[in-house]
């Protein structure tokens, strides 16, 4: 199993984000965000002026970043950078879609809800024909 | 399936039936392991699976509480306090530890979130509010409780289906490629064995029947010279000579020129 990504065990470890402005701040509030030496943020705020470059970017930053373990995503914006977001298939760092105040959920497009839904409703298919 | 009458290329001996036989063993009872896990697996997977479906619904009703906490803390604070709080970010003092967890050998990582070092609140909320900031700060951070199990639930559900994958996988490959191969191995060894033992076993016995007849033979040469032999003594304690007594009889064939009639 050479494949298999290792998993890192780390004492602390950062949570990233990539939302609007409000779920930031208020994420922020809650004492998430982290500034480094280098003036790097841990967190992107999508506004109208954001481009899906900046996005893009901001994304494979954080999961090729080692000291991220989670990385919440507000679920506009993952459709913007949606081929990125499902091509994603590591355990570590965790990507997580999460609704924002303007944009009502949708599970059917989460790319891990989406498989959940689909196994779930083939297992329970397959748990009924045994 | 062209596995089907497949075999290794083996010399057949009966050392290598005992080899390919311990084999067939080990890949039976390593078929048996695998199955047992990748059961373990499936029961662990189906756990994880209807507690992601439930933590997902449950984050959203927990974001719409803590968005209108904010709301309720812009509207008492001012909308000023966006900057403020955007200013005023140095280090996390909200972070995520992971650990592993190990289910019937796989690792799984599991996330908690711990606060550390005290929590900052230089200028939030100085003026007015403080307590709807407070209040929204208690929100968002069980928003982050939620959202970090479900984070450790949704690592867990991709690695898990990793590891079932493969382990299904081992578990066909020894079912239907490994164990017939070696099955059909053991039947050629066999066979090519009891060919050679019907062959020995043949050489064995004409082997046995010609050494029968050699021993029939030089039995029935002895006794005709030991007939033979006794003849002569016979012959001999009479005064005349067994050739002589045959040739009495030939001699007497023989045309005499005494005998008129």
């Amino acid at each position: 199993m050479a494949n298999r990504a290792q998993i890192r065990t780390s004492n602390s470890a950062l949570i990233a984000m990539i939302a609007d402005e409000d779920t930031v701040v208020g994420f922020l509030l809650a004492g998430v965000g982290n500034v480094d030496l280098r003036r790097k943020t841990n967190y992107l705020i999508v506004d109208s002026k954001t481009t899906v470059k900046q996005i893009e970017d901001a994304f494979k930053e954080f999961i090729a970043r080692e000291d991220i373990a989670v990385v919440l995503i507000s679920q506009y914006v993952a459709n913007m950078i949606r081929f990125l977001v499902d091509s994603y298939n590591k355990p570590v760092p965790a990507i997580l879609e999460i609704p924002s105040k303007d944009h009502p959920y949708d599970p059917a497009h989460d790319s891990v809800l989406s498989r959940v839904k689909y196994l779930f409703s083939t297992e329970s298919v397959a748990s009924g024909r045994r | 399936m062209s596995g089907q009458s497949q075999r290794l290329n083996v010399v057949p001996t009966v050392t290598m039936l005992g080899v390919m036989k311990a084999r067939l063993v080990g890949a039976t009872r390593g078929h048996a392991l695998l199955k047992k896990k990748s059961d373990a697996l499936t029961v662990q997977f189906r756990q994880i699976l209807k507690k992601i479906v439930s933590t997902k619904e449950s984050m959203g009703d927990i974001m719409k509480t803590s968005s209108f906490a904010l709301t309720e803390a812009k509207y008492v604070a001012g909308e000023n306090i966006k900057h403020i709080v955007l200013e005023n970010v140095q280090n996390a003092s909200l972070k995520v530890r992971s650990r592993q967890e190990n289910v019937a050998g796989v690792k799984l990582p599991k996330f908690e979130y711990f606060t550390e070092g005290e929590t900052k609140n230089d200028l939030t909320g100085l003026a007015r509010g403080g307590q709807q900031v407070q209040q929204c700060r208690a929100a968002y951070v069980k928003a982050i409780e939620v959202l970090v199990e479900l984070a450790s639930l949704q690592t867990s559900f991709l690695t898990l289906d990793e590891a079932i994958k493969t382990t299904n996988r081992r578990v066909n490959a020894l079912e239907n490629v490994v164990k017939p191969r070696l099955e059909n191995t053991i039947s050629y060894i066999k066979g090519e064995l009891d060919e050679l033992e019907r062959e020995d076993f043949f050489r064995l016995k004409k082997i046995q029947g010609y050494k029968k007849r050699e021993i029939e033979r030089q039995l029935a040469a002895a006794k005709q010279q030991a007939e033979d032999q006794f003849a002569e003594k016979v012959s001999l304690q009479k005064g005349v000579s067994i050739n002589s007594a045959h040739n009495l009889l030939s001699a007497a064939m023989e045309k005499d020129e005494d005998i008129i009639f």
